[in-house]
């Protein structure tokens, strides 16, 4: 377990003195968090002449009855926005991990890494930490702020209750983390393969696609998250990411690393 | 304290070492000559299990490479051709991180010791990207050194370095050599390998030779002992020719030149002969090859 803190402590000694890393680590996350505690705030007076814009009704049939029409239209707005706390599991990741392999190539201080007594495993696990704690650190984080923000912003308790859904406690407790176990090991394997650090981002910044598309989707109407999705992607993300931790430790093949970059 | 049979490693349908049998003993100091592409790094690296033979065997401090590559990346130390610091990081840090990957008992006292002992202690704070190719070759030294391998792989330790450095670090391997540690050296440096190797190997692929330098030149160039008189004539060439345990003798600038198997036995009897025909000795030496000499010699007759 040592090697593996060690790992961890060093990443985070290098990682952190990149500016933009921090940017993303910090500052992406109180963006996200800040767009629907605008909203909420922009919103909370909303008149109940809102009461006639139709939303969908799987929608309206999910949430407490006794709310106004007003209240129902600003829990569908806010609502459509809580995917962005997904976004932060999987952006922290690219900016940590792509760079992570690909990087000690370029500096040359992969081999005596790799000369040390550390396994592959280990190796890897440590990457793995290095950047999934930081993205689940920030997705918590932001959600905490987010929670604190809407509490005081929302006087009532049933609409507050609404908009923290327990499917978005899930969603965040639970799928973020999963969320970033696949976006570190997807970018740990594509920062194996590669010898550019920039091709390493641009190509693990492909893993945020899916979520964008969820995203839009449920913005046009075509999607409607609800506790059950949210559940079953959870059980899906744990076995893709179980597969993923399998693949990028045989797709680590230190020998190719070492003799096909010089 | 290495051993290795037939060890052979291809790379698709290039051979990079060719059936590399050698033994190390323990505390000896032994190079890899080559030229570039000879298979030096790609032995070092096999040995120190970074990646594995193709076929062969190797034993490296009683462990077997393929099978027991954890203990013997436990038990060696290697300095890579290129030191590949974290740039970013202090020196302190750098080696801490390192004692902890080697499981060093005591990190801290570990790493004060080598950067004391390669007079780095006062840029310990610095970031190891600012500092010069000699200082990180040292501090890529330290590196090796903490976990105390008793087996030492150095990869041009003084490639690229200042004459100043590159003696800091040649003293330092004469150093090491005296507390007993095995060291293997990969050198372009022939003038480096020819002082500091107990025996040499020299390879393009396959192993050529293995020898210690003296009786590499031997091999390939013979004894020559070098007569210098006040007036060198040929009548004393031929005069010396004549002689059972001489194989040549000729004049040049003048000097005698004389080829043969034991000059330690011979050069008083050659003396004595000289000072009976009249011709003043002015003094004797042995005509010494560079190992450049004949490293070029062998790699040209491959």
């Amino acid at each position: 377990m040592h090697k593996i803190k060690t790992i961890i402590l060093k990443e985070w000694a290098e990682v952190f003195r990149n500016q933009l890393v921090v940017f993303s680590v910090i500052f992406m996350p109180l963006l996200l968090t800040a767009i629907p505690l605008v909203m909420i705030y922009t919103m909370r007076d909303v008149a109940t002449s809102s009461a006639g814009t139709p939303l969908p009704p799987q929608f309206v049939l999910s949430l407490p009855p006794g709310l106004s029409g007003g209240d129902y239209f600003l829990v569908y707005m806010v609502s459509q926005f809580m995917l962005l706390f997904m976004l932060t599991p999987l952006m922290v990741p690219v900016n940590i991990a792509a760079y992570s392999i690909v990087g000690e190539k370029t500096t040359h201080s992969l081999e005596p890494l790799l000369a040390t007594p550390i396994t592959t495993a280990e190796l890897l696990a440590g990457k793995n930490m290095a950047a999934a704690i930081p993205a689940v650190v920030a997705t918590w984080g932001s959600f905490v702020l987010f929670a604190v923000g809407a509490k005081i912003m929302i006087p009532n308790p049933a609409v507050f209750a609404a908009i923290l859904d327990p499917m978005w406690l899930l969603a965040v407790l639970v799928v973020g983390p999963l969320l970033a176990i696949l976006s570190v090991n997807f970018s740990l394997m594509v920062s194996s393969r590669v010898n550019d650090p920039r091709v390493a981002e641009q190509l693990s910044a492909v893993v945020m696609l899916p979520l964008l598309l969820i995203f839009f989707g449920q913005l046009a109407g075509v999607l409607f998250l609800n506790r059950k999705l949210v559940v079953l992607l959870a059980l899906g993300l744990l076995a893709i990411d179980v597969l993923m931790v399998y693949l990028a430790v045989r797709l680590f093949q230190r020998e190719t690393i070492l003799t096909r970059w010089r | 304290m290495i051993q290795t049979e037939n060890l052979t490693r291809k790379f698709g349908n290039i051979v990079a070492v060719d059936r590399l049998t050698i033994q190390v003993a323990e505390g000896e100091v032994f190079g890899f000559l080559g030229p570039n592409g000879a298979g030096k790094t790609t032995t070092v690296r096999m040995l120190t299990s970074l990646i594995g033979p193709t076929s062969g065997t190797a034993v490296v401090n009683g462990y077997r490479v393929g099978q027991d590559d954890i203990n013997i990346r436990r038990s060696v130390g290697i300095l890579t051709e290129t030191p590949g610091m974290y740039d970013g990081l202090s020196a302190e840090r750098n080696l801490l991180i390192y004692a902890s990957l080697y499981e060093v008992k005591d990190p801290a006292a570990q790493v004060e010791k080598y950067l004391r002992m390669l007079e780095l202690w006062d840029r310990r704070g610095d970031p190891a990207g600012a500092f010069s190719k000699g200082m990180k070759q040292k501090l890529a030294i330290a590196r090796a050194l903490l976990h105390e391998p008793r087996v030492l792989f150095l990869d041009e330790p003084t490639a690229a370095l200042d004459p100043e450095a590159a003696h800091l670090v040649r003293e330092f391997i004469a150093e090491l050599r005296h507390e007993g540690r095995t060291i293997v050296v990969c050198t372009h440096n022939l003038d480096e390998a020819d002082r500091l190797c107990d025996r040499i190997a020299v390879f393009k692929t396959r192993l050529l030779v293995v020898d210690t330098p003296a009786r590499l030149r031997s091999q390939v160039f013979g004894r020559k002992s070098v007569f210098h008189l006040r007036h060198a004539a040929q009548a004393v060439a031929d005069a010396v020719s004549g002689l059972h345990f001489v194989k040549n003798a000729q004049i040049l600038d003048n000097k005698l030149l004389v080829t043969l198997d034991d000059p330690e036995a011979n050069n008083p009897d050659i003396v004595r002969i000289l000072v009976g025909l009249g011709a003043d000795v002015q003094f004797v030496a042995e005509l010494r090859r560079s190992l450049e000499d004949v490293y070029l010699q062998l790699i040209k007759s491959a």
